[in-house]
Order: structure tokens, then sequence, then C-alpha cells
């Protein structure tokens, strides 16, 4: 029973996961799937005959291949939320860009209108 | 900070290392002694742009690094909102756009939210060819219908807005290929502002270098028929009436 190398691959994944998580290099949201993952791996290598009957229960003939698919629809879960979430952060950094844009304009103008004219007190 | 005379027009120039051209051009818009404001939008360049507008008498806003044109006008746009500039026209930098023809285009504004200075409205000899051309004349038609006016020149960069469509601008103006002409254009059409065009010649760009080549053109083509498919599937917008908004936040 058990496939240990893979069990220590995805233990050394959840490891990294947490570690990263300790050092916040990870943010939580992101954090939560990859252990999700990791965590279903460590499963998965301890008991590797849980894969042959839950492929035998939805009709997959060779185990392997439900885990082939699972891993791909993952991934590619994994790279739209990734695509998603730095369209929202352009879009964020767009509208700071111009918002610097415009105060450094408008710094600047108001010290030039000081500099100026030291002697005339502005009326506005 | 508000601007104490709303009948100024401010006029948005996009620049991108154009420091060859920018000078004369906003000494040209400034001379034709006309209520005119620039303001250089100087988008992450490298060479003198910002610095050359400046001396020519703009204001400068200067972004952090290269957004694209749409990017620059939208920052453009917010600026005038805050401000309070009741009538925008963007002019290009690079001389292209005569000065003398922004108040033609802005007498367009009249009648209609947006105004498109044309480039190929039986005035003018200026032309394009090829998968450019083609792309142009596609885009023209289906915007035409959608707009329910004749519109020869759909991507042209000479445009005037007034309050109204500076307020549905802000909300929908992508940075991306095209977002500042076609994408823009049809979400604005589709929430409901008028868009009229007034024709206008082009001239010769006064120097530096110009973006597109004819492996760009080529491109384009497929880019814009892209962009429009996208644009026609967007969600509209509820534009508020600057005029009622004024009114609300007193
Ligand atoms: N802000 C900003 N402006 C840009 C950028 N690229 C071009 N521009 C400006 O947009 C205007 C039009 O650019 P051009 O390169 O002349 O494009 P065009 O007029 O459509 O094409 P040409 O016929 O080749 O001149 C100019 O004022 C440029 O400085 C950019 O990335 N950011
Ligand atoms: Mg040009």
């Amino acid at each position: 029973m058990g496939n240990w190398p893979a069990f220590f691959l995805a233990l050394a994944i959840v490891g990294v996961v947490f570690e990263m998580l300790r050092r916040k290099k990870l943010r939580e949201k992101y954090a939560a799937l990859w252990l999700f993952v990791g965590i279903g791996t460590l499963v998965l290598a301890a008991f590797p005959s849980l894969l042959t009957i839950v492929a035998e229960r939805v009709g997959v003939q060779l185990p392997s291949n439900l885990l082939f698919i699972i891993s791909i629809l993952l991934l590619l879960g994994v790279c739209l939320h990734l695509s998603w979430e730095l369209s929202v952060v352009e879009d964020e950094t767009r509208t700071l860009a111009e918002e610097v844009a415009i105060l450094r304009t408008m710094v600047e103008g108001m010290s030039a209108q000081d500099g100026d004219a030291p002697a005339t007190p502005t009326t506005k | 900070m508000k601007i104490l005379d709303s009948t100024r027009v401010l006029v948005i120039m996009p620049a991108w290392n154009e420091a060859e051209s920018v000078g004369n051009t906003v000494r040209e818009v400034l001379s034709v002694g006309r209520p005119y404001d620039v303001l250089v939008v100087n988008d992450g360049s490298t060479d003198a742009t910002a610095a050359v507008a400046k001396d020519a008498g703009a204001t400068v806003l200067t972004l952090p690094f290269n957004l694209g044109v749409g990017g620059a006008m939208r920052a453009g746009f917010k600026y005038a909102q805050r401000l309070g500039y009741q009538r925008v026209i963007q002019v290009d930098a690079d001389g292209q756009h005569d000065p003398r023809n922004i108040h033609e285009v802005l007498a367009g504004l009249e009648h209609a939210d947006i105004s498109i200075g044309a480039r190929f409205a039986d005035r003018g000899d200026y032309s394009v060819s090829g998968p450019r051309k083609w792309a142009m004349q596609l885009l023209a038609k289906v915007i035409s219908a959608l707009a329910k006016t004749r519109l020869t020149d759909v991507t042209s960069g000479f445009r005037a807005a007034n309050g109204r469509a500076i307020n549905q601008y802000l909300d929908h103006y992508p940075a991306e290929y095209l977002g500042d002409t076609i994408d823009s254009l049809v979400v604005a059409i589709r929430s409901g502002c008028r868009v009229t065009q007034v024709p206008v010649e082009m001239r010769p760009r006064q120097g530096g270098t110009p973006s597109h080549n004819p492996v760009k053109s080529a491109v384009y083509l497929g880019r814009s028929v892209f962009a429009l498919m996208f644009a026609l599937t967007r969600k509209r917008s509820t534009i508020s009436d600057p005029a009622l908004a004024a009114k609300g936040a007193v």
C-alpha cells in the first residue's frame, strides 16, 4: 500500500505552501487552492486504491486517466483565475497611474503659483 | 480645483516620444486665438516630450509608464472632468490635425455628444490602402448603422466630446488596442450618445516616426473586427447627466 515517492512529493508541496503562507509570500486566497491540491495528492498517494474505486464508480477504465483529466481541468481553472486576477490588477494599476499623473500636475501647478507670486496673496 | 470659465475647451494631446513635433503642434493650437487650454498626456516617453510641451505652453500630464492612447485619453478625460471642462477635443501631437479645424469639429457638438473630424469625407487627399482600408470601411459601415448617421472615419483620433460624453468615456474607455477609437465609440453610441462627423483635411506628419507599417496594417484588419465584436456585445453604461449631477452635488 501507499506510493511513497508520490507521498513525499505531496508532503513537500504542502510544506512549501505552508511556509510561504507563514512568511506572507502567498496570499491566503491562492494558498487555499494549493493546500487543497496538496492534501488531495497526499491522500491519493497514501491510498492509491481510492483512485481505482472512484474510477470504477464514474466509469473510467484506466484510473490514471481519471487523474489526468482532473489535473488538466484543475490547471486550466488555475490559469484562467490567474489571468482574471492579472486583468484586475492591471486595471487598478492603470487607475493609479492616471491618479498619480493628475495629482502630480496639480501639485506642480500649485507650487509654481506659490513660487511665481510670493508677494501677492492668491484670491481663490 | 476648478477652472473659472466653463466655456474654455481642453485640447487633449496624447504623446509618446513626440518631442520633435509636439512643441510646434502645441504652439499652433494656442496661437489660433480661441479659448483653448492644451493638455499633453506624456505617456512614459523616453525623450524630451514633457519639457518641450511645457515650454510651448501646455499643461503636461506625465504617466509613469506607457498606457497607450486609450489610457492616456482616459487620464485626460478625468483631468477635464475634475477641472470642470464642458468640452474637450483630442488632437494628435504629430501635427497631422490642423488646429484651425478644431473649432469646426467642436461646432459638431451643438447637436451631438461626440463629434468626429473625418478624413475621408470628400475633403483633403488623405488615403490608405489594402487591408487597413477594408477594415476602416467595414468599421465605418457597421458603426454608421449603429449610430443611424453616415460616418466615414470612425478610427479618427480627431474627436471632440461634451460633458455627457466625457462621463460616458470615464465609465468605459479601454486601454486596449483600438479601445480608444472603436470600442469607446460603439459603447458610447449604445449607451445613448449622439455622434456626428465633420469633414477635415489631414496634413503630413510634422516629424518623428509613424506608429504604423504595412505588416501592422494587415494585423489591423483582424484585430479591428475582433474589437468590434466585443464592443457590440458589451454592457451599456448609464450616463449621468453632468448638468443634473452638478445640481445634485450642491
Ligand atoms: N499617449 C500615447 N500616445 C501615443 C501612443 N502611441 C501613439 N501616440 C500618439 O497618438 C497620436 C497618433 O499617433 P500616430 O503614430 O501618428 O498614429 P496615426 O496618426 O494613426 O498614424 P500615422 O498615419 O502613421 O501618423 C500621436 O500624437 C502619438 O504621439 C502611446 O502609446 N501613448
Ligand atoms: Mg499620426
